[in-house]
């Protein structure tokens, strides 16, 4: 396996240089005159907030797929609640302005006619309230179902399906109206946040520059991480976790710290990414949407900093670009490039940069993937 | 696709992407129409067919000469049934194309997504799909059916022709369903029905196995009073709910099932031999008999170099749609949003079942009402039409919350929910 | 079938002449109602709904020769009109065309005629008429069915005609039938000691129907009618009522051995790509949706080649539908998969993205919209092993289909070369390989089986829902609960893993209604995870299990 960046300099240089790409959207929208050739339009700001807070979906993702070997394909549950708690306070800030005027209810409870707010909705006009929601959702859901997979050794493949077996029931839950969370049309039509209205520039700007922010956080947790001890014995759980315990480790708590951190960096990034996007309905949870988190993941480049952050980018910058340019081929082109990435650049594409840069150390060529067990005796590691 | 060179768009989305230019210079010799509908994911198998009919019209109107004396030209995108991708597609309609009006949408949630993206850019949208009503926004025309367009006239044919007594109303549960049994239910207690005679239940999305509650109905269907099913099911779960009713021998003559969700399209994918009788409400089935309709469906035929493709209500209301938006800017001489929204209003053009749907100042449309039973073929047999036009009611005055409200575009209410008891313009 | 239509058309022609002999000789009132016929025929030909249905009445009361012919065309959508001068026409169900009166062969041009159409309630009518008319058919399965029609629609002008032939029949199974038809038009037109009477009779044969008869009967009584009579009526009730709480468990067991069958046959292939050989193969519900389409495909060309025979399209579907699964599966592996070894993550991956193109290529290729699969005429309908207790024929097939596959695979795995070489490189490939088993090949044809298996699946799905090109996605995530629910790597363990899965879903749904039902399915199903790390059948140690 890869080993951690040797260099101490190699990890502020990157926050740095990550930190200057983000920059780059406000000062190209900001600083350079419209009239100019790199003037960065309006619409592109909301656009690139959503493609930072899925990459801080990635990096989450990461933290416990890369690094402890545990493949969750449900996390876009976690980002799905945090984007429904923001939601929600979202939908309590329209206030008297929806639709019906109703001084208090959503606008699809009072068409549904719901007489009064549902208890789960208290709290929610209130910002501090809605965020510690955003933190306390997720992961409290990810500590609990945690705690009882881990203590009970639910591993592999085991343990991804039954991910994706929660996000797939709570997606079913969210699109049931009698929940309460505005059924498959989910919750839209915000008006503002913090009192600014919520399709302002500067809002959207300022938006984005906290996803920035909450990014570069993310990859701070990430780098700690691997320096960390517990990040040298995630690594040891991955590659032998019967070993790690014999040698007197507490496995169970190690998974379930960065299991619960990532769930809450995932909350984290939901609630980022509904205001900038406008909506927030229960497709989130689906488990195809959940597929391609790993699928970013793993274009960029498993068990590295930069990786998921490329891999998010990417994809889904390719998903703008050929939704619009080749509406009936696009498909085509995503599909081939997930297998593409599989077959030549088995590192992702921060493999590309490694390959290189080993290349040029050793002289010598990438050595050949050693051939390892056969895919019949992986599914029982 | 083929109607437009890949390489070109590759290019321009690619300029795009960069950000490297404004297209302003581009757009100057044609009229760019945007084409919102999904050609993947879920709902691909409904909107690719929206899709195509856009580009047929389009196609008509420039061997026409096009417009104002410039061509039309088609702006597709693919949204992917993904409904934040929606509202960003059409940001980028507006923004990066700047087209001067919108086709597109299937399902509520995406017009609920890209709602705001409208308003807020002040673009123009014209929804083709039947749906809930309880909304009117100033950017968005509605060409579907509202509730009282087709639900509640389908109740009464039932009440009246088959005297049917008790109701058993299955839908998909998401809101059109919701709201439509509501406004259902509301109506059928104040024509005297027991509520032990309604019988109301929901099923997830894509829901395939029909066994259980095919099989309820049957048990609520022999009580021994005339039972009829009402059926909301969304897209998917049709064909393996009508397979079931097959299978489980429900006949029309027995039970028969309505539905406001089902059309040609869906039916293109089932034996419909076992189904015959059946019914459907929508303001225009592919067998409605006026020169009109045959020209519409000879020109489709050789678009879609498929004799066998059938139509659908839907492209009916994209065809008034596109026509109203066509006269509107003939009559404001202009594409300007704002001047193409004040002079739809009053719009006719005519429709496909021999009448002129007209433009009303709610921007719902006037529509006739028609039920038709399937027959062996896929087509249904017209048996029952609205004698006149029926106007498109926004606010149900069957629901609480709504009751109270008018949406009038003109001047100088220019309001999409105003409170005739407050005398407010709520909301906004 | 010709013979018998001319025989018929024979009979038919000299039934007519003697009407015709005797015309002349019979008193007024038979010519009047020849006369009323015709002109009922006249308004049947104007096409109005409600005009029409008197005038079947006085078609099907006025003995006419025509009368049952041309009424069952109406039913069947047979009777056409000419619209230029309104005459009416009759095609038999061999398609060919007779003057609907005289019954007489016509060489007029089909094409300018058109079907009368007839609406819901004028088929119930034609449906009473007809079973009046069809008591004393030669053939016993009309008669049956004449008096199944009777028993739906119980028409009190048929009670003596229906009398009539209780006593001539001599088909028991028809004899029984009569006389439930009968009791059903005395329950609801019969003076009360006839109701109560009937109402006891019937209870012998309890199904929701006659339930629903019993009960309007009940509601039908006035409210001073004799105790003992209302006794009997709620004696009766109470009767069917227990019966049917009994068969409705049945019927709730067969529907979730169904449900399960089906989530096997969606699962199965999964069993072998995934749980045999570790490949987390998103690409799988394609694998389905490819079977699907082949089905389709195989009965479009049935319906050019061999149009007779379209009922017998599966036997070559599933055939069919193996191949094209097996080929794609086994390309996708050579391909693929085979260089990803020792990267089980990654097959996830690229076998996600394959899935994208096989959607994206068969919704650019064949169409976005559904195709439809025909439902072959000895797979539709009901079977009804006791009275009440109504089992569609598809879903049997289905089971049994299901249980055959299952069992055919684990034959092959158990009994057979490759079944011994799959099991020889699942448990140990370095020693397989040092024995001399080419292990690329076995790999190669052990992810075709399992794609292959996954498209006959997909001939039975296409029976029950879409064939859109989402068929796939929509059984996934299904498939893989199932497969890691029983316990990857063990087949038998997926058989059980389904049928469990199917019957906990079938059990709740009445309760806690389908979308409840299934939440709760998967939350247990996590829940059970954690109890049992490994599925419901653990494997022990390396051992691999077929």
């Amino acid at each position: 396996m890869t080993a951690a960046p040797r260099s101490p300099l190699r990890p502020a240089l990157m926050l740095s240089l990550v930190g200057c790409a983000i920059l780059l959207v406000p000062i190209l929208n900001r600083l350079v005159p419209e009239g100019s050739a790199l003037h960065l339009e309006d619409r592109f700001v909301p656009l690139f907030g959503k493609y930072l807070a899925y990459a801080v979906l990635a990096v989450s993702l990461d933290l416990i797929w890369g690094r402890a070997g545990i493949l969750s394909l449900g996390h876009g549950a976690f980002f799905a609640l945090g984007g429904y708690a923001m939601g929600m306070y979202l939908m309590r800030q329209i206030g008297p302005r929806g639709v019906y005027a109703h001084p208090v209810l959503p606008d699809f409870m009072v068409f549904l006619n719901w007489q009064e707010l549902p208890w789960y909705w208290y709290g929610f006009d209130r910002f501090w309230f809605a965020m510690i929601m955003v933190v306390l959702v997720p992961g409290t859901l990810a500590f609990l179902f945690g705690w009882f997979a881990f203590r009970s050794r639910v591993s592999g493949v085991y343990f991804s399906i039954i991910t994706q077996a929660l996000t797939f029931a709570l997606m079913l839950a969210f699109f049931r109206n009698e929940m309460g969370f505005g059924g498959n049309n989910g919750l839209t039509d915000f008006k503002d946040i913090l009192g600014f209205p919520i399709t302002a520039p500067d809002t959207r700007l300022a938006l984005y520059l906290a996803t920035g922010l909450l990014l570069l956080l993310a990859l701070v947790v990430a780098i700690h991480l691997r320096r960390s001890p517990l990040g040298r014995l995630l690594v040891a759980i991955r590659d032998g976790e019967a070993r790690a315990r014999f040698l007197g480790h507490d496995t169970l708590k190690a998974k379930l710290f960065v299991w619960t951190l990532s769930a809450v960096l995932a909350g984290l990034a939901g609630a980022l990414y509904v205001p900038q996007v406008g909506i927030i309905n229960p497709s989130e949870f689906s488990p195809a949407a959940s597929i391609e988190i790993a699928i970013w993941v793993a274009v960029g480049g498993r068990d590295t900093i930069l990786g998921p952050v490329v891999g998010s980018l990417l994809v889904n910058g390719m998903k703008t670009w050929l939704t619009g340019a080749a509406p009936e081929l696009w498909l085509f082109v995503l599909g081939g490039l997930f297998v593409l990435v599989t077959l030549v650049l088995p590192d992702g594409l921060v493999g590309i940069g490694r390959a290189l840069a080993r290349r040029f150390k050793t002289g010598s060529s990438a050595a050949p993937i050693e051939a390892g067990p056969g895919p019949m005796e992986a599914a029982r590691g | 696709m083929s109607h437009f060179p890949l390489s070109r768009r590759w290019l321009l989305g690619g300029v795009a992407a960069l950000a490297l230019a404004s297209h302003a210079a581009l757009a100057a010799d044609t009229i760019k129409v945007g084409i919102l509908h999904s050609l993947s994911g879920t709902m691909a198998i409904s909107e690719t067919t929206l899709k195509d009919v856009m580009l047929m019209l389009i196609e008509e109107q420039n061997k026409k000469g096009g417009l104002l004396g410039k061509k039309l030209e088609p702006v597709v995108v693919d949204p992917a049934s993904n409904w934040p991708l929606f509202a960003e597609k059409a940001r980028e309609l507006l923004t990066k194309h700047k087209v001067a009006v919108v086709f597109g949408c299937w399902t509520s949630v995406s017009r609920k997504s890209v709602l705001p993206v409208f308003e807020e850019l002040n673009g123009i949208l014209f929804y083709p799909v039947q749906y809930e009503g309880e909304e009117s926004s100033r950017n968005v025309f509605y060409t579907g059916a509202a509730p009282n367009q087709q639900a509640i006239p389908a109740v009464e044919y039932l009440m009246q022709q088959e005297k049917v007594e008790r109701w058993a109303l299955i839908g998909t549960d998401y809101v059109y369903p919701r709201t439509t049994n509501k406004i259902l239910e509301a109506y059928l207690k104040s024509k005297g029905v027991k509520s032990e005679d309604i019988m109301i239940n929901y099923t997830p999305f894509g829901h395939s196995d029909w066994q259980t509650i095919v099989a309820e109905i049957k048990k609520f269907g022999s009580a021994g009073k005339k039972t009829a099913v009402i059926s909301t099911i969304n897209g998917d779960a049709n064909v393996p709910f009508y397979k079931e009713l097959a299978n489980q021998g429900i006949k029309a003559t027995d039970i028969p099932v309505i539905a406001f969700s089902v059309g040609e399209e869906e039916l293109a994918g089932l034996d419909t031999g076992p189904l015959v009788g059946h019914l459907a409400a929508w303001n225009y089935f592919m067998s409605v008999d006026t020169p009109e309709n045959k020209e519409f469906i000879q020109k489709w035929h050789a678009f879609i170099k498929d004799p066998k493709r059938v139509t659908n209500d839907p492209m009916e209301a994209h065809y008034i749609g596109f026509n109203m938006w066509v006269k509107a800017v003939e009559k404001a001489g202009t594409t300007d949003p704002d001047a193409v929204i004040d002079a739809m209003i009053g719009v006719a053009v005519p429709n496909l079942s021999g009448g002129y749907s007209a433009m009303m100042p709610n921007h719902h449309i006037t529509k006739p009402v028609l039920i038709g039973e399937i027959q062996a073929d896929g087509q249904f047999n017209i048996v029952w039409q609205s004698p006149g036009l029926i106007v498109g009611d926004e606010w149900s005055d069957y629901l609480e919350g709504s009751k109270d409200l008018i949406a009038d575009w003109r001047a100088p209410m220019r309001c999409g929910n105003f409170n005739v008891k407050t005398g407010k313009c709520g909301g906004n | 079938m010709r013979g018998n239509l001319k025989l018929g058309l024979a009979r038919m022609r000299l039934l007519l002449f003697l009407l015709a002999l005797f015309a002349t000789l019979l008193p007024r009132s038979a010519t009047a109602d020849a006369t009323a016929a015709r002109e009922a025929l006249a308004i049947l030909a104007g096409g109005n709904l409600d005009a029409m249905e008197p005038a079947i009445g006085t078609i099907a009361r006025s003995g006419v020769p025509w009368a049952e012919p041309v009424l069952g065309a109406l039913l069947e959508g047979r009777l056409l009109v000419r619209p230029s001068d309104r005459a009416v026409f009759l095609r038999t169900p061999d398609g060919v065309l007779l003057e609907a009166e005289s019954g007489a062969p016509t060489s007029v041009d089909a094409k300018s005629l058109r079907p009368i159409r007839i609406n819901n309630r004028l088929r119930r009518t034609l449906e009473g008429a007809l079973g009046a008319l069809t008591l004393g058919h030669g053939d016993p399965a009309v008669r049956l069915t004449a008096a199944e029609k009777l028993f739906a629609r119980p028409d009190p002008s048929a009670l003596d005609s229906l009398e009539a032939a209780l006593v001539r029949e001599t088909e028991p199974r028809v004899r029984e039938a009569f006389a439930r038809a009968r009791a059903a038009i005395l329950l609801e037109h019969g003076p009360p000691p006839a109701r109560a009477e009937a109402a006891l009779a019937l209870a012998a044969s309890p199904s929701p129907a006659v339930l629903g008869k019993l009960q309007a009967a009940r509601r039908a009584l006035p409210a001073d009618a004799a105790p003992e009579i209302v006794a009997a009526l709620e004696e009766a009730i109470a009767k069917v009522e227990r019966r049917l709480r009994l068969l409705e468990l049945a019927q709730t067991l067969f529907q979730g051995m169904s449900l399960g069958s089906v989530l096997l046959l969606a699962a199965i292939g999964l069993a072998v790509t995934f749980g045999v050989m570790g490949v987390i193969n998103m690409a799988h519900g394609e694998m389905v949706m490819l079977g699907a389409y082949a089905t389709w495909a195989v009965q479009q060309a049935m319906r050019a080649l061999l149009p007779g025979a379209l009922d017998w399209s599966l036997i070559f579907a599933v055939p069919a539908a193996f191949i094209l699964a097996a080929a794609a599966g086994w390309a996708i592996e050579r391909g693929v998969i085979s260089r990803l070894y020792g990267r089980p993550l990654e097959t996830l991956l690229a076998t996600f993205g394959i899935s994208l193109v096989l959607q994206q290529a068969v919704r650019l290729g064949i169409g976005a919209t559904n195709r439809e699969v025909v439902t072959p005429s000895w797979m539709s309908g009901l079977w009804e092993p006791v009275p009440g207790l109504a089992l569609t024929t598809n879903r049997i097939v289905i089971v049994l289909f299901a249980i055959a596959v299952f069992l055919l695979l684990v034959a092959l795995v158990r009994g057979t070369r490759l079944g011994l070489e799959i099991r020889a490189v699942t448990q140990n490939r370095r020693m397989a390989e040092t024995m001399g088993i080419r292990t690329p090949r076995v790999d190669a044809l052990t992810f075709a089986l399992g794609s292959g298996i996954a498209g006959i699946g997909g001939v039975a799905l296409a029976q029950i829902d879409n064939v859109s090109p989402n068929l796939g996605q929509a059984y996934i995530v299904d498939s893989f609960i199932v497969v890691v629910f029983g316990g990857v790597g063990n087949l038998w363990g997926t058989f059980l893993g389904a049928m469990t899965l199917g019957l906990v879903n079938k059990l709740l749904e009445p309760v806690a209604g389908a979308v409840l039902g299934k939440i709760i399915v998967l939350l247990a199903l996590i829940l059970f995870i954690q109890r049992r790390p490994q599925g419901l059948f653990a494997l022990r140690g390396r051992a691999a299990e077929a």
